[in-house]
């Protein structure tokens, strides 16, 4: 879609809620080097949120928005939880339709977009929390991959149902006890990013959201995979303040610490030969490009 | 909009990469030269699928649809319908309907029995987003121990997803119900998912002889655009929907919005009547209405009650029908009046339960008229001979009184 499709008629702007005069004025649309560094000077994709004051799913959302490479053309899939309460507030369209079921919306979404749209990239991405990946809806997430679908997957995990009021997921961690673990969870934290990447997806990073120049280069590159090569699975984690009993100002700080050496959001990433020789192929001739537009000036 | 110079959708009075004709749906179902082809229902639903322009569809193998669904899949690889692919459940292939619906696309599936009980969280869901969706129901058993018999209890479960049911008769109907079921469905002031539902076995697995529209004419292709919800496919401006999310909040916007979302479901369903009666020839066929004993039923029930309203006549007994077409929305009305002067109103039904007799005890007045059987279930068929005896024996009952 071009920026022309968003334009209010003139008559019209001054009963037009900020937000959408945002878009008209502000949107990135088109623009190739969009990045987290728009964060603070455009909210035309997302402003406000209805998460707890604090919640590191907020960070992560902004972090996200400005760094997909084509909103103007990007559909997002959710799910029921903590992150459905943000996507209403989103200004690219995006799907809640049921707990659990994101990646076969996803499948129909990106199929049903290609078909229509032969002559145009149309990007999609899902972002659901970990219960709704990994839990409920485990069966369509891998099916999905093993599919080999072209789409985004990503997965904010808080390490439990938020949403719900903090009870076990499977990718809690061992021993802690939550509602619905009254002894502390019995089994291990799932090793999702292995099983992605044993399922067939070209990508696979795991990490925190707490720099934002690390999230725009795995989202991007997961997107842009995506679009021309096979599934990505991206697992950020945005603790639940809440249920682990932080303050608003700690989220920051509890990623941190658990990025450090041997934590288990210590990033990592995954990417197929064929996947990397795409990205590599795609810096070279961007190098290439920005060579030729210097030796013009 | 991409699909103006889209090849994949061409316009009335153009040939599409098949070289069928796109025509007008009133000029295919009312004036096109018709031939007869002798099919089982699945060969039909193929033959449907065929001629309805379907972008998108997903199989997934389940008794009595399997072959209809792999068939499908073979229009697919010839170039007739857009994209194709078995799902790994019947939760996740009705997920994937909807996404693909969500994106535009005109989407048929088919399922049975405990694949529609498997899938359910779906259907109310598709009719809320305004998905107007196409799935056959090969209907079955969905009890236990396991079967894979005819029986029309799944129906019952489905009466309130705010989907559009209608229940063909026979294999003619399923070929004219699938094809008009897409017009009516996407109508944009109706705009809901709609189940064509059929009897497994009896019609999914038998020959008829079926007058069938020229395989050289294809209906136009969906609109996306014509719809009461923005389509997601970043052609429209994304708007934000709101600020707070409706179910953070336990006020009474929320329920407000929430209770009037309901109320307009249930509307549009309502506005599906205009247009159904027209293609449809009405909701409901009523022969001997006068008759002080009717037969009220939908389905193949109503096959089996033709049959045994003919041996009746041969004891010189007047017996009347009423063949229910569509069961969402319900025929009131049509009914009510249909009924008016029975002393007898008999329900057979193809289930253990009883939902249509239940239903049209609902709607007409005096329904100690009502009575609900014969029934068979588990997979036994219907004789005709079996309601003529069940119809003599309750009446001698009733007047022994
Ligand atoms: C079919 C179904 N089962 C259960 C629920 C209840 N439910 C809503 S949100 C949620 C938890 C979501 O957890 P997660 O996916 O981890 O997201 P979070 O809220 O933690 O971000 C659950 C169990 C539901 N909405 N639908
Ligand atoms: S409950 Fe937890 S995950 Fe949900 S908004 Fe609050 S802090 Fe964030
Ligand atoms: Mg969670």
């Amino acid at each position: 879609m071009s920026k022309e499709k968003i334009v209010i008629n003139p008559e019209f702007w001054d009963i037009i809620p900020q937000d959408y005069r945002d878009l008209v004025d502000h949107a990135t649309y088109g623009k190739t080097d969009r990045g987290w560094k728009d964060v603070g000077s455009s909210t035309e994709l997302i402003a406000e949120h209805s998460l707890c004051a604090g919640c590191p799913e907020s960070i992560a959302f902004r972090h996200i928005m400005a760094s997909i490479p084509a909103p103007e053309d990007t559909v997002m899939v959710g799910s029921t939880g903590c992150t459905s309460l943000v996507f209403p507030m989103v200004a690219v369209q995006n799907i809640h339709s049921l707990f659990g079921n994101q990646n076969a919306i996803a499948t129909g979404l990106k199929r049903a977009l290609a078909y229509r749209f032969p002559n145009q990239t149309k990007d999609v991405i899902v972002l659901a929390g970990d219960g709704a990946t990994v839990d409920i809806g485990l069966d369509m997430t891998l099916q999905s991959w093993f599919r080999q679908e072209k789409f985004t997957t990503i997965c904010f995990d808080n390490e439990l149902y938020a949403n719900t009021g903090g009870q076990e997921s499977g990718l809690m961690q061992k021993g802690f006890v939550a509602k619905m673990a009254p002894q502390g969870k019995k089994f291990e934290k799932v090793r999702l990013p292995e099983i992605a990447r044993e399922s067939g997806c070209a990508y696979v990073a795991v990490l925190t959201t707490s720099k934002p120049s690390l999230v725009e280069r795995v989202v991007k590159q997961a997107v842009l995979i995506a679009r021309e090569i096979g599934p990505t699975y991206l697992q950020i984690y945005t603790p639940c303040i809440l249920e682990i009993g932080k303050q608003s100002m700690e989220g920051l700080q509890e990623m941190r610490d658990s990025e450090s050496a041997g934590e288990r959001f210590k990033f990592r990433e995954f990417i197929t030969p064929e996947a990397q020789a795409f990205i590599d192929d795609m810096n070279a001739k961007k190098k290439a490009d920005k060579l030729a537009a210097s030796a013009n000036n | 909009m991409g699909t103006h110079e889209n090849p994949n959708t061409p316009h009335i009075g153009t040939a599409n990469k098949k070289g069928q004709m796109i025509t007008a749906p009133e000029e295919i179902f009312f004036n096109a030269p018709r031939t007869q082809a002798f099919l089982t229902g699945s060969e039909v639903i193929k033959e449907a699928v065929k001629r309805s322009s379907v972008d998108f569809s997903v199989a997934y193998p389940i008794t009595p649809q399997s072959e209809a669904s792999s068939l499908v899949g073979e229009l697919y690889a010839d170039g007739y319908v857009g994209d194709y692919m078995r799902g790994e459940s019947e939760f996740a292939v009705m997920g994937q309907c909807a996404g693909a619906a969500f994106g535009g696309a005109r989407v048929f599936t088919t399922t049975a029995g405990p694949g529609t009980l498997r899938a359910f969280e779906n259907f109310p869901m598709w009719a809320g987003a305004r998905l107007p969706i196409q799935v056959v129901f090969t209907v079955r058993g969905v009890n236990s121990p396991l079967t894979i018999q005819p029986d029309t209890l799944e129906i019952a479960f489905m009466l309130e997803t705010g989907m559009l049911l209608w229940h063909a008769e026979d294999a003619q109907d399923l070929f004219d119900f699938m094809m008009k079921g897409y017009i009516v469905a996407e109508l944009p002031e109706v705009h809901l998912p709609i189940g064509v539902i059929c009897d497994g076995f009896f019609v999914t697995h038998t020959k008829d002889v079926v007058s069938m529209t020229p395989e050289d004419m294809a209906l136009p292709h969906y609109n996306p655009y014509a719809n009461p919800t923005p389509v997601m496919d970043m052609e429209t401006a994304p708007i934000r929907h709101m600020r707070d999310p409706f179910i953070m909040k336990s006020n009474y916007i929320s329920y407000m919005t929430h209770a009037s979302w309901q109320l307009e479901v249930k509307a549009a369903m309502e506005r599906s009547r205009k247009m159904t009666r027209k293609l449809l020839n009405g909701l409901i066929e009523v022969e001997n209405p006068d008759a002080e004993i009717l037969l009220v039923s939908s389905g193949t029930a109503v096959s089996q009650s033709r049959e045994a309203i003919r041996l009746f006549r041969d004891k010189g007994v007047k017996v009347g029908l009423v063949k229910i077409k569509t069961i969402r929305p319900f025929p009131k009305e049509e009914i009510r009046e249909a009924t008016k002067n029975a002393k007898y109103i008999f329900v057979p039904e193809f289930n253990v339960a009883g939902w249509m007799a239940r239903e049209i005890a609902s709607v007409v007045e005096r329904n100690e008229r009502v009575i609900a059987g014969p029934h068979v279930a588990g997979g036994m068929t219907m004789p005709p001979e079996v309601i003529v005896e069940e119809v003599e024996r309750t009446i001698a009952r009733m007047n022994k009184k």
